[in-house]
């Protein structure tokens, strides 16, 4: 046994152990804190909306065909989206632009669908909001008294009323009394937000800010914090600045967000996928059942017909299985019904790399070749069908994964990367560590395993 | 030597009789319903509501509930369990559906939504045009690969477009069972569908290509043998590795379609009928057609095939 051999052997079992911990479904996360410096992550399976139930909504702007769609205000159209699927306190909700002029969101285990698509399509409502002597960071969610439909229509006139320990903040002036706004630069070059109010919001605008010199009047859109400022003096005209250390590209984002407050394009939705929690639940658990079926079938299978190959190709398959699924973990891969059906079938082919080897082992040794010398040759010439054979599957899995990402269809997607993935980690346990142990074998048992046709499965 | 390969007449007659229902189906399939499959709503647009009623409900009563709502081309089918019901139906808003349901819980008693979708007309005709260029896209790609895998032997090109045949000829097969089976059985043709395809023509060029290099290796090695014997040769030596390796990948897709979801109990069954032909064809129809080809039969079928029409005409 060469040393190479030896190596390798230590690797796979490293591999191995580190893919068993990955997978075990008690597996805590990594959270380590060194000093300053903290990693902490979850490790768990993410399942698609079809396993663990949701929403799938298709926006579309809803422009005439021919017109073509203003880049900026589709990206800040999606902000918006994005801000209201975040106020919708779903875990995971994936926002996504596609093409030039769509939309795709995904609302995990989401439970009134009416009103999240209500939320939705909401006209967008910008804020300046009296936060007091309180400094709100950008991003934080809050509540104002000003109702909107997602409060259920319920207008909260007095502050004390509410016994909800949350604070409930006033809201001096929304975005329609906003005339325009626009990034400029102040005399040290940095940019900063200029807004001009129409004369109702100038004359409330004018009447706060000499009243509240020194208190913070924060800007939110739908609820949700974007800037906040300080009131560094009363402002008359209602014209004024906002300030901060933002970058250009922040500050530009700030004023469509402002300027868009409502929707910049009219979306409509083409396109609703949704699938109850109990249909999701059942599924996963009938696919593990088969999983598992096909899997002893598989293995009994490879077993009798190689008999003591067909074992070490087993335990390959199980490292093969646990690797797999250690990486979907880590990746990490959502995995949706046709997500695990592919990651399945890659079981049956993982199978075939070896099958070829083993077929190619059997001729070598029924033409007298000692045990050693098969092996190898098994090897060396089944690799060029097994890379050919695999190179087509991933050509079928890329066009696929174009295919299904260029409308979103988020059950042909993950098909084709579980499927893809499977084949190359498959490359490495069919080979590598079919090969090591086949090695390690022959090297332990010697010859004398050559006399031994029917362990081999001649 | 156990001869396979010299029997090639019945094999591409036995893939005629699989083809050709196929194909009256799918134009009887055009006249009667409009489109050679029976397409589903990714294609079509529409929307699908799969309901659970606690108590069993007529199917009428519940179409009719769709119908006061204003959608009056809407289909009811009971499906599975006792009380559960898959409703089709032209596009709706998310609004509209919960109307709906509030109205058939009202009058049916409690009813749990398992899934809803719906899709918009153009989102339908983009999801059609896609699938088409999703395989022509293979076609194409797997010809160039086949092509350049082998291009040390003579007549490259041929051993592409056999296995790009063999690929027309298995989607052919499917695509004739999946239209028998909407004409009989109301099976529709979703986006998992096409899926199954692809994936099968991925798989069922890997059949091709095993044998195809088998055969590259057994020219180089035995020259002076008759191309018809080196094939057979070939052909023989990987039967062993293309049964284990199908009989494998069907043990799983049996295990899905007994024991798995049911949503993809179709997607799985189709690809399991593709494999099973996807194998079949890779041995008898594509290894052959090379044979027919590299001997010149080929011409000679088409010159006879002429020689007769000639005076017909």
């Amino acid at each position: 046994m060469q040393q190479r051999d030896i190596r390798l052997l230590i690797l796979i079992v490293i591999v191995a152990v580190v893919a068993i911990w990955v997978s075990l479904p008690t597996n805590p996360g990594i959270h380590i804190a060194i000093g300053e410096t903290t990693i902490s992550r979850d490790i768990r399976v993410h399942q698609g909306l079809d396993l663990q139930g949701g929403m799938q909504v298709l926006l579309e702007a809803d422009l005439p065909e021919n017109q073509t769609v203003d880049a900026d205000a589709m990206a800040a159209a999606r902000k918006i989206v994005e801000n209201r699927v975040n106020g919708l306190g779903v875990t995971e909700p994936v926002v996504q632009g596609i093409g030039s002029r769509r939309i795709l969101v995904e609302l995990p285990g989401i439970e009134d669908p009416e009103q999240a698509v209500a939320n939705l399509r909401e006209t967008g409502l910008m804020e300046w909001i009296d936060t007091g002597a309180q400094y709100l960071p950008p991003g934080t969610v809050v509540k104002t008294d000003m109702a909107t439909s997602a409060d259920a229509g319920e207008t909260v006139t007095d502050t004390e009323a509410v016994t909800d320990t949350e604070t409930i903040y006033h809201t001096v002036l929304t975005g329609k009394n906003l005339r325009d706004a626009r990034v400029e630069f102040d005399q040290t070059g940095l940019p900063v937000i200029a807004f001009e109010l129409d004369d109702e919001g100038a004359r409330i605008f004018a009447e706060h800010t000499a009243n509240n010199i020194g208190r913070y009047l924060a800007i939110a859109l739908d609820k949700t914090i974007i800037s906040c400022p300080r009131i560094e003096g009363a402002i008359p005209e209602g014209r004024g600045q906002i300030t901060g250390s933002f970058s250009v590209d922040e500050a530009k984002a700030t004023v469509l967000q402002l300027r868009y407050g409502a929707l910049p394009i009219p979306l409509k939705i083409i396109d609703t996928r949704a699938v109850g929690p109990t249909l999701g639940q059942e599924s996963v658990q009938r696919s593990i059942r088969a999983g598992t079926i096909g899997l002893i079938v598989v293995l009994l299978f490879m077993l009798i017909y190689y008999r003591l190959p067909g074992l070490l190709a087993d335990l390959a398959l199980l490292i093969y299985a646990t690797l797999t699924l250690a990486l979907f973990k880590l990746i990490p891969v959502t995995l949706t019904l046709p997500g695990i059906a592919g990651f399945l079938l890659s079981v049956g082919m993982a199978v075939d790399a070896n099958i070829l080897i083993f077929e190619r082992m059997r001729e070598e040794l029924r033409q007298g070749r000692t045990l050693g010398r098969a092996v190898e040759s098994g090897f060396r010439r089944a690799w060029t069908s097994i890379l050919d054979s695999n190179v087509s599957t991933w050509i079928t899995c890329g066009i696929l994964f174009i295919f299904g990402n260029s409308f979103g269809a988020s059950m042909v997607k993950g098909f084709a990367l579980t499927l893809a993935l499977g084949v190359l980690v498959s490359m490495f346990t069919a080979v590598v560590v079919t090969r090591t142990f086949m090695r390690t074998t022959v090297a332990v048992a010697g010859d004398d395993l050559r006399r031994k046709t029917w362990l081999l499965g001649i | 030597m156990f001869t396979l390969i010299q029997k090639r007449r019945w094999y591409f007659i036995i893939s005629a009789l699989l083809i050709v229902p196929g194909l009256v189906a799918m134009i009887y399939s055009t006249v009667a319903i409009g489109a050679p499959l029976r397409l589903s709503i990714d294609f079509t647009g529409g929307s699908l509501l799969e309901l659970s009623f606690q108590q069993p409900v007529v199917v009428e009563d519940v179409r009719q509930v769709f119908a006061d709502a204003g959608l009056a081309d809407t289909t009811v089918q009971t499906i599975g369990a006792e009380g559960n019901v898959i409703v089709c139906a032209k596009p709706m808003e998310v609004e509209t559906k919960e109307a709906i349901l509030r109205t058939l819980e009202e009058r049916f008693g409690a009813v749990t939504e398992l899934r809803f979708e719906s899709v918009g007309p153009t989102v339908g005709r983009e999801t059609t045009r896609s699938a088409g260029l999703a395989i022509l896209a293979t076609s194409g790609a797997i010809l160039v690969f086949v092509a350049i895998a082998f291009r040390n032997v003579p007549n490259a090109l041929r051993y592409g477009i056999c296995a790009i045949t063999k690929m027309l000829h298995d989607v052919l097969v499917l695509l004739g069972i999946a239209s028998i089976l909407g004409l009989l059985a109301g099976w529709e043709v979703d986006s998992l569908f096409l899926t199954a395809i692809l994936t099968v023509v991925g798989f069922s060029v890997q059949d091709v290509i095993v044998v195809f290099d088998r055969i590259r290796e057994n020219i180089g090695r035995r020259r002076g043998e008759e191309f018809e014997t080196i094939v057979n040769r070939s052909l023989l030596e990987t039967l062993h590795r293309s049964l284990a390796t199908q009989l494998n990948a069907i043990f799983v897709m049996v295990a899905l379609i007994l024991f798995g979801g049911v949503t993809i109990r179709q997607f799985m069954a189709v690809m399991a009928i593709g494999m099973v032909v996807g194998t079949y064809s890779s041995l008898f129809f594509a290894v052959p057609l090379l044979v027919v080809w590299e001997r010149g039969e080929l011409r000679h079928a088409f010159a006879r095939l002429g020689g007769r029409r000639a005076p017909a005409t």
